[in-house]
């Protein structure tokens, strides 16, 4: 594109299919022509779309392990820190740090680390909560909530050309283009 | 329905009835669930049942109010007998708390297809009834006011809780099985709170529920994500599930009362919770699906199967059952042997046989296909295992306490008027919250629905 980097006149364009397996199909012909920003949208997860989209790699699965990691010896060092250190009770000479009795509030807070950033993760690489996104100026795009699959390349990629990319996505069986203004 | 016709079910589903009514697709599933909340005008029946739980939790509060002015005295408690209904009360509502999670995040990990439809309003009931049982242990701590003691805080007084102790690690795995719950419950919605704010036709809801969904669009990298999130969470509920009746049975097991002090309690509690959650699922789903008209989603196959689960875990109680007296005989131990004697002859004998009337012998009667598939019998079972689980508690916590070693100490317990209104309001609260679920959010998962219907392959649009 000539303009470089100024932001182009369009979001992208968006197509509009009638079943999850046509969806994939798409996808997987618009990765093959040679276009790269897409996303799709589905109403529930559809098998085999982020591979098409060759989306693979997601770090919600780290960013749980570290949460787990963090509560878990968080918790413990907090119990030994209070039992052993700050607050020693000496009771009948029984030992300070009397790790069996710490087990079952570690568990606890391994399991608590490891959910909360698990959720937090997962919305933080979404990017939601985001109250705006230029997909949702399509009216059909209502849609995509209930029984509607929509393919949609974006004006960014470099191959994008409003017409090729329209005849494009027509070409590809699917139910109707439609442009999406930013 | 698509070019191909309706497909002709094969030899194994006609044997077994479906997991979803038959012609359903993407669409018409979308529909019928968000219809309940969206246009579906409030009904009479709805009506009336919320007054009827809103009225009982008005006397809960009234209770408390009474309770906070009065102090604990105007309960049943005193020694030898301090922990009264308020204990009871706790370990039943965490109890049926427990079938919620089983049911979204193991079988959800063992790919049971049947969860579907039963998760979303398993897992609600999980939170109301967590919320219900927690309130007991604050309140029965006399100076409900100072809760915050039970959380590790650098406070002046330079003292901290003390984590030897199982009531401590009970805070820990009470408020994490809580907070966890209601980020499983509320991840499962985002999904549909988007459907709901893209469908809803009054201002107010679409905003509404467009706050709540966050701006969930359904992109395929999100639920790429989304997915990767809703598994871990599950293997993480999974174990946590298992983890919270096991501390609160440690709650007994680690005292040295007799009749509790045994290691039998952590499987026998993480058993009985299992059987009295899914008793309180059939409860709830056999008259939710008779009133919103939802037999094509909640089937038989759902029944029979919440069925099965009840009959398998309820086994396992009777055996920890007979197991305890086993072990008050075997062990030799003569205080062992006495409260064992005590429970099935003494004073509170109507309540241990009314217990293993209601959870030994008439769940035998779901060895029956008949009995499993007549869903009134299944309801009324399904409330006399719940009221068998509450007995047992309460078999467990007053006859233990109320004649231990000495008998110079020996006493009764009775329980008072607020007790009851404590106990009878608590349902009152869980019912209001209930009721107010079904109301304004889908009380069946929507995308996980259509994921179904594509599964099944009767997906297919016009």
């Amino acid at each position: 594109m000539l303009m470089g980097r100024t932001k182009p006149p369009i979001y992208g364009l968006l197509a509009e299919f009638d079943t999850p397996a046509g969806l994939v199909a798409a996808a997987e012909r618009a990765r093959k022509e040679g276009y790269r920003c897409m996303d799709a949208y589905a109403p529930f997860p559809v098998e085999g779309l982020a591979e098409a989209l060759k989306f693979h790699h997601t770090r919600v699965p780290l960013l749980t392990l570290i949460g787990g990691i963090v509560g878990g010896l968080g918790g413990y060092f907090m119990q030994y820190w209070i039992a052993a250190i700050n607050y020693p009770l000496n009771i009948g000479g029984r030992p300070l740090h009397s790790w069996p009795a710490f087990i079952p509030v570690t568990f606890e807070l391994t399991i608590l680390g490891a959910a909360v950033s698990a959720v937090l993760g997962m919305l933080g690489l979404n990017g939601l909560p985001m109250p705006y996104h230029p997909v949702f100026h399509v009216p059909r795009f209502a849609l995509a909530s209930r029984d509607r699959f929509f393919l949609c390349v974006e004006a960014t990629d470099p191959k994008f050309d409003r017409q090729t990319t329209q005849r494009f996505l027509e070409s590809l069986d699917s139910r109707g283009v439609f442009e999406v203004p930013h | 329905m698509g070019a191909e016709g309706p497909r002709l079910p094969t030899t194994a589903e006609r044997r077994r009835p479906p997991v979803i009514g038959p012609g359903h697709t993407f669409a018409t599933v979308t529909d019928k669930i968000s219809t309940i909340v969206l246009t579906r005008p409030t009904t009479p029946g709805w009506l009336a049942g919320f007054l009827l739980s809103f009225s009982l939790m008005m006397l809960l509060f009234y209770a408390i109010g009474y309770l906070l002015l009065e102090g604990v005295g105007v309960w049943g408690i005193n020694i030898p007998v301090g922990w009264g209904f308020a204990i009871v009360n706790f370990v039943w509502w965490i109890g049926i708390g427990h079938a919620g999670t089983l049911i979204s995040a193991i079988l959800l990990l063992l790919n049971q297809q049947w969860r579907t439809s039963i998760n979303r309003f398993a897992e609600a009931m999980t939170l109301f009834a967590v919320a219900s049982a927690g309130l007991f242990p604050l309140l029965h701590l006399g100076r409900p006011g100072l809760f915050y003691w039970l959380v590790p805080y650098p406070s002046t007084m330079g003292v901290w809780p003390q984590f030897r102790s199982p009531l401590v690690w009970d805070v820990f795995a009470v408020s994490t099985y809580f907070t966890v719950s209601l980020l499983f419950w509320f991840v499962g919605l985002i999904p549909d709170l988007a459907t709901l704010r893209d469908r809803a036709e009054t201002r107010a809801a679409r905003i509404l529920y467009g706050i709540l969904a966050m701006g969930w669009r359904g992109s395929a990298m999100h639920w790429h994500r989304y997915q990767t999130a809703y598994l871990l969470l599950a293997g993480l509920a999974a174990p946590l599930v298992v983890s919270v009746h096991t501390v609160v049975s440690l709650d007994f097991a680690v005292g040295i009362i007799p009749g509790w002090h045994s290691t039998i309690f952590p499987p026998y509690f993480v058993a009985g919770a299992i059987y009295s959650g899914f008793a309180m699922v059939l409860t709830l789903a056999i008259p939710l699906r008779a009133a919103y008209g939802l037999e094509d989603f909640i089937t038989m196959r759902h029944l029979e199967n919440m069925a099965k689960v009840m009959l398998a875990t309820g086994l396992i109680v009777a055996y920890g059952y007979a197991m305890e007296l086993f072990m008050a005989w075997y062990s030799g131990n003569t205080y062992e042997g006495f409260t064992a004697w005590n429970r099935i002859v003494g004073p509170y004998w109507p309540a241990y046989w009314a217990l293993i009337l209601c959870n030994v012998v008439l769940p035998q009667l779901l060895w029956f296909k008949r009995v499993r598939t007549k869903v009134p019998v299944l309801f009324v079972l399904s409330l006399t295992v719940n009221l068998g689980m509450w007995l047992e508690r309460f078999v467990i916590v007053i006859t233990s306490l109320h004649r231990d070693f000495l008998p110079s100490s020996w006493g009764m317990y009775t329980a008072t008027r607020w007790d009851w209104a404590v106990y009878i309001g608590s349902m009152g609260l869980f019912l209001t919250l209930l009721f107010l679920f079904i109301r304004f959010l889908p009380m069946i998962s929507i995308f996980e629905m259509r994921e179904l219907v594509s599964e099944t392959d009767a997906g297919s649009n016009d």
